[in-house]
């Protein structure tokens, strides 16, 4: 076995969360899916940084955590307001942008 | 040297079991989030692929990042998610009504092509890669955390530090928009609210009238008694009335149970107890 399996995992959850993307309409499960990719290319970049011998793949998935922490406190603040005046979750009901 | 970069480098049996057991575990948690219905349940299962994942960090020669995975991800970042979810309201699950025709097949579709686009390509090109590793004389020669933090304070050194202003940004940002959208809503004062009382935007002008307290009884329950005798059912709470009344005589209450035993003479002569 080598690290490629860990490669073809993460391909895997990044599919899953893609496909999350697309069929969920729950606003918050939606950006969970996002979680979840961004959690795929963390693994990616691991394994990367194991397969070359450096460590800057680690440092990058260190960063990716870092921004992955801000946007979820920003996008979580965005749900927030959008559920506090529309009184729901859903993506199909935000559509002001829409007219 | 090129022996022990790929006895640095390779997977021991030790990984390759954990590897075969949590993968699959983190396949289905991914899964079953896309896939339950109940959006408290997806973030639980994607806590289970995230803590599957820290464990691949730590075997996999990134003890620092598996632990900061652990600690950011499924300590921090799912905790936020689970309490907006709290507070929007857990039961607000998915509508299953389709406003796009097809869109959960187009959806599927277009996943399972990617999927088999980035399996065939990455499985064909790196099945021969001989992984350099990073432990044993590597990159993690001098510990992981050293290795990590001597990059982060060189190379990467502009990068941490836009990360902060990141940082502060998005915590701006969140307080800006969850606190500063309630300000256009503010509470009516006093004397708004009078003045829509006197236009007759309420219901009545005066406020509701207080139950009959200490004027005819010392209960709650007791309606108070207009100027004419007749009683005024506002004075009410509409509460009581919904609440279902437990009559006593259903269950009779022997008094002297707790001292001296039934008084025979007495629960003969007056049995239920209705009369005192």
């Amino acid at each position: 076995m080598t690290p490629t399996y860990y490669l073809l995992l993460s391909a895997l959850l990044f599919t899953i969360g893609a496909v999350g993307v697309l069929v969920r309409r729950n606003a918050i499960v939606v950006f969970m899916c996002i979680e979840l990719m961004l959690n795929a290319v963390n693994l990616t970049l691991v394994t990367f940084a194991r397969i070359n011998g450096t460590l800057d793949g680690q440092v990058m998935a260190f960063f990716v955590m870092v921004v992955a922490a801000a946007e979820v406190v920003v996008g979580l603040a965005i749900i927030t307001s959008i559920f506090r005046t529309r009184r729901t979750a859903s993506v199909d009901d935000a559509n002001l942008l829409k007219y | 040297m090129i022996v022990l970069a790929q006895a640095a480098g390779a997977v021991s049996t030790g990984e390759a079991i954990t590897f075969w057991i949590l993968g699959p575990i983190a396949l289905a948690g991914a899964l079953g989030m896309i896939f339950v219905r109940n959006a408290v349940h997806s973030a639980l299962m994607l806590i289970l692929t995230m803590f599957c994942l820290a464990v691949f960090y730590i075997v996999g020669q990134a003890p620092f990042l598996g632990f900061v995975q652990i600690i950011v991800y499924t300590g921090a970042v799912m905790m936020l998610f689970l309490f907006v979810l709290m507070l929007v309201g857990r039961d607000s699950s998915d509508s299953v009504v389709e406003v796009l025709r097809g869109q959960r097949l187009a959806g599927l579709a277009l996943g399972v092509g990617l999927a088999v686009l980035l399996v065939g390509s990455i499985g064909g090109s790196l099945s021969a890669v001989t992984p350099v590793g990073l432990d044993a004389g590597g990159a993690n020669g001098n510990g992981n955390v050293t290795g990590i933090g001597r990059l982060l304070f060189t190379r990467y050194l502009f990068a941490f530090e836009l990360t902060s202003a990141l940082l502060i940004t998005a915590a701006l940002g969140a307080m800006v928009l969850t606190m500063g959208m309630s300000r256009g809503q503010l509470k009516p004062g006093q004397r708004a609210t009078v003045q829509a009382r006197l236009r007759g935007e309420h219901d009545r002008i005066s406020p509701l009238p207080g139950p009959g307290v200490f004027a005819t009884g010392n209960s709650v329950a007791v309606p108070a008694v207009l100027p004419d005798g007749s009683i005024a059912p506002e004075s009410i709470s509409a509460i009581i009335d919904a609440t279902p009344a437990e009559v006593i005589d259903e269950h009779p209450v022997d008094p002297h149970a707790l001292t001296a035993g039934t008084d025979p003479a007495r629960s003969a002569a007056d049995p239920s107890g209705k009369s005192r």
